[in-house]
């Protein structure tokens, strides 16, 4: 079946080009059938690669050549894919939510007149997205990775009429582009230490280095750089909450489900290198702990659902490279696995939500929704919950198995880690009971409109919903009766770390402390949300406008801690500046002066030139005789 | 002797040419040219080249001498008197005539003591000119004729009056 | 003509070569100062020949015809020059009814 593997990025290709050339010329429907079913196919082509995968233990890589690239002296660069568990397990999530999505967006999307241009785009981060996690070189993942940032500035700014929307894709271009430069860095110096661009070389040679190698440790630092700007993490976070100007399927196939993860692939990836360069873990760790409790905070005081989920989605992924750093990689991959499923759902769930309330993305204006949309009030609900991280949902076993490694590490870890948990569950508890409970705060005619989505929508929903509850039985710890299965899937993807640790990678705690440690989560989280059903459902508090006044503290969550516009002041603003000076004394002053001045030579000579018509033939002759007599002097006077 | 014969001629022909540049009426000028001309056909006699000495004679003497008798005629150029130019321009250009010269001889001279090659009877004659003409020079020969003809065309043309609609 | 053949003296090309540069430079000193223009295109004919005299004296001196034919060819060339020539000039007569060159000035600045 590996003959096949190239079908699998192929045929999104192929929709690509089908739906940018013909879409126009075919009905909706076409469009979308030919662009979901070019997912779907690849999703039925991965699960078939798949199945004999999981039944080998400890399976190697397959590695597909597919063509020569780069052949200039010693350097020599091909495409090809290598398939292992870890690009596998990510090519299923692509492809499978990909899909549901693709259906979604049939729906979703189903007025808009760039109908075609949604699906080609789409296809076409599928795509990119593929390259990037079955390429089997940093070439080719820094094609996916550049691929990716181009599919995620042009759907973000899909709706182009509109000058802010264009903006933002801009900004998410731009700060991504910042991170970029990080990874090409990293990719250069990798070259240079290892004259080889292959994952498997690296691997290979990577045992016998030293801990703590300087060349390791700037590679990891660079390559870090790179996956803070692609996965929104401090200080380079600041696009994706802009980036839900695009439409929701949008934010919830590229901004949560797979683009932003591109950053937590990469490490993974490189895990033998950062378990060489300890000094990069704890800056790993650190930053994402740090992204994790920033955003969570600022996402208490959101107002638009959008956003409130958009810094939800920088906060678990701010967890996500928490866990890196501690080195628990399986762990974050599960984290990120689990996280697709409901973030997805969360996502979709919202756009259903908006769709309803053509087009009100306000939560201080929606309310009650729980009778008019039955079942996506039940799988957002779900996907709430699963968030929180409560049992047996799925986020419950990621995020405990971070929580775990984290107190390990250090008790205090686990305390700030369980921290961010309680406000993710208080701010999506929130969430959850002003969009659907108490009584309806939008106008008479929002009121009229409201209906549940078409089955496009709902069905979709129902599957990641039921994703969202199952998905975690794919890791469940030892502690309670599971076989971790994940952990042993990833074994021989983390080989060469556990060779240079010499120790387990999963650090073990003893049963009780465990238990301790669940129990004590889960009902800090429980107490939580029950308070926010107090707060929001029994007593009906909803937040106040934007006109009225309110504390420091507030101003300063809601205003998202003025970091855009700190940015804007120390960074944007003198670079526009300096721009303007340079623009007027060097462009407009030298520049255009030289550039001017050789055509005003061309005139004043000209001019000057003139003069010699006289219109005189005696004095053309005279000319021609003095001219003959030159050449001939010179010819024969210097030789 | 032939030294003598030589320099003879040589003083002709610079004297008449002189006299063409200096002639008051355009008549004058025309005259001297065909003294130029007759001493010229002497200068090829001397070099062997009677073939070239008669069609010289012919040619220009007989032939665009005339032409040149009869446009002067036309114009009436009797006894006109030109325009002079300024008297600087007359030096400017006296002084430059005398510099080509001294250039050309100057990158001429010395050349070569060469003593003329020995020749065959049949130099310079019409046999032996011909017999060069008619096999080496035979195409350019041909195409002269279409020069001609195009000469003639053009001439023609040229010198129709056009009757003004 | 045969014993003219035979006696050289001491003529060398040089003298050959004088006579031609001198005949030469006389003819531009005409076409600079005169203004008739029939006086111009008669040096114009002196130089032809003056370059006539130096080929003719060139073929000659190393024996080969080539530069004999050459100077027919020149002077082939030179009449129907002055065919075409003097038809373009009595047109320009008939024009501006003066032999004057000075009087051609329209394409002055």
């Amino acid at each position: 079946m590996e003959k096949f593997a190239w079908l699998i990025p192929a045929l999104p290709l192929i929709g690509f080009l089908f739906s940018i050339f013909f879409g126009k010329k075919v009905s909706k429907n076409v469009v979308a059938t030919v662009a979901s079913l070019f997912v779907l196919i690849p999703f039925i082509i991965t699960v078939i690669i798949f199945i004999p995968f999981i039944s080998v233990a400890e399976a190697e890589a397959i590695r597909i050549p597919l063509l020569e690239w780069i052949n200039i002296g010693k350097l020599t660069v091909n495409y090809s894919f290598q398939l292992d568990q870890l690009s596998l397990m990510m090519m299923l999530v692509i492809t499978g939510v990909g899909f549901l999505i693709h259906v979604y967006s049939a729906g979703y999307m189903h007025g808009d007149e760039g109908f075609h241009r949604f699906f080609a785009y789409l296809n076409l981060f599928i795509f990119f997205m593929l390259i990037l996690v079955m390429g089997s070189n940093f070439l080719m993942l820094f094609i996916g990775w550049e691929g990716v940032g181009l599919c995620s500035y042009l759907l973000i700014g899909f709706w182009y009429k509109n000058m802010d929307y264009n903006k933002a894709a801009n900004k998410a271009f731009i700060m991504n582009r910042i991170g970029d430069l990080g990874l090409l860095l990293g990719i250069f110096l990798i070259y240079l230490r290892f004259s080889s661009f292959e994952y498997s070389r690296i691997a290979y040679e990577a045992i016998d280095i030293a801990i703590g190698d300087p060349i390791i440790t700037s590679i990891t630092i660079l390559l870090f750089i790179g996956a803070i700007g692609k996965s929104a993490q401090l200080p380079l976070f600041t696009w994706l909450p802009d980036a839900m100007a695009g439409p929701t399927p949008v934010s919830a196939l590229i901004h949560a489900a797979t683009m932003v993860t591109a950053g937590v692939y990469l490490i993974i990836r490189t895990n033998i290198l950062f378990t060489l360069a300890p000094f990069t873990q704890e800056i790993v760790m650190f930053v994402g702990l740090a992204t994790a409790l920033f955003a969570a905070t600022i996402g208490l005081k959101q107002n638009d659902i959008k956003k409130v989920l958009a810094y939800s989605t920088v906060s678990q992924l701010g967890y996500m490279f928490f866990a890196l750093g501690l080195g628990a990689y399986t762990a974050a991959y599960f984290h990120l696995f689990t996280h697709a499923f409901f973030k997805a759902l969360l996502f979709l769930g919202s756009g259903s939500v908006i769709h309803a309330m053509s087009g009100e993305q306000d939560l201080r204006k929606m309310g009650g929704l729980k009778k008019a949309l039955p079942i996506t009030h039940f799988t957002f609900l779900i996907g709430t919950i699963a968030i929180a991280g409560l049992p047996p949902l799925a986020g419950f076993f990621s995020k405990d198995q971070i929580l775990a490694s984290a107190f390990a590490h250090h008790p205090v870890l686990w305390i700030m880690g369980v921290l961010g948990a309680l406000m993710t569950a208080f701010y999506m508890f929130r969430l959850y009971y002003l969009t659907f409970h108490g009584s309806f705060r939008g106008t008479h005619e929002q009121e009229h409109h409201l209906h549940e989505s078409p089955k496009s929508m709902t069905i979709p929903l129902i599957i990641l919903a039921v994703m969202s509850v199952i998905a975690g039985f794919v890791n469940v710890p030892e502690v309670l009766g599971g076989g971790h299965w994940l952990d042993n899937f990833f074994a021989p993807l983390l080989a060469g770390t556990t060779l240079i640790l010499e120790e387990n990678v999963h650090e073990h705690l003893s049963h009780t402390i465990e238990y301790i440690l669940m129990g004590s989560s889960v009902l800090a989280v429980l107490a939580v949300i029950f308070y926010a059903k107090i707060r929001y459902q029994n007593n009906g508090h909803v937040p106040a406008d934007d006109a009225e006044p309110m504390s420091f503290l507030e101003r300063l969550l809601s205003k998202k801690y003025y970091v855009d516009e700190i940015y804007d002041a120390i960074i944007s603003t003198p670079i526009v500046k300096g721009a303007a000076l340079v623009y007027k004394y060097i462009e407009v002053n030298i520049i255009d002066r030289i550039v001017n001045g050789v055509g005003q030579v061309v005139v004043l000579s000209s001019q000057t030139a003139r003069f010699l018509q006289t219109g005189n033939v005696g004095f053309y002759i005279f000319a021609m005789v003095i001219g003959a007599l030159v050449i001939l002097a010179a010819n024969s006077f210097l030789h | 002797m032939l030294t003598i014969a030589f320099y003879i001629l040589a003083t002709l022909t610079i004297a008449s040419a002189l006299m063409v540049l200096f002639s008051k009426s355009p008549i004058y000028s025309v005259l001297w040219l065909v003294v130029c001309f007759f001493s010229i056909t002497g200068h090829y006699i001397l070099l062997d080249a009677d073939f070239l000495a008669i069609v010289n004679l012919i040619v220009y003497a007989g032939a665009i001498m005339v032409l040149f008798l009869y446009v002067i005629m036309l114009m009436n150029l009797n006894k006109e008197s030109e325009p002079q130019k300024p008297m600087w321009l007359k030096f400017a250009s006296v002084i430059t005539g005398c510099l080509l010269m001294v250039v050309l001889a100057g990158a001429l001279k010395g050349y070569s003591e060469l003593p003329p090659a020995i020749i065959t009877e049949e130099f310079g004659t019409a046999k032996g000119v011909g017999k060069v003409l008619f096999t080496e020079f035979l195409m350019p020969f041909e195409v002269a004729s279409i020069l001609f003809i195009t000469a003639m065309v053009g001439a023609v043309i040229l010198g129709k009056k056009h009757v003004n609609d | 003509m045969e014993n003219i053949t035979q006696i050289t003296g001491a003529l060398t090309i040089n003298h050959y070569l004088f006579l031609s540069s001198i005949l030469f430079s006389i003819g531009v000193m005409g076409v600079l100062l005169r203004r008739n223009f029939i006086i111009i295109f008669m040096c114009i004919e002196l130089m032809l020949n003056a370059v006539n005299i130096l080929l003719a004296a060139f073929s000659r001196y190393s024996g080969n015809q080539s530069g004999q034919v050459f100077v027919f060819f020149i002077m082939v060339v030179a009449a129907a020059e002055v065919a075409v020539g003097l038809a373009i000039l009595v047109m320009i007569f008939r024009n501006i009814r003066t032999t004057d060159i000075n009087a051609l000035k329209n394409l002055k600045w």
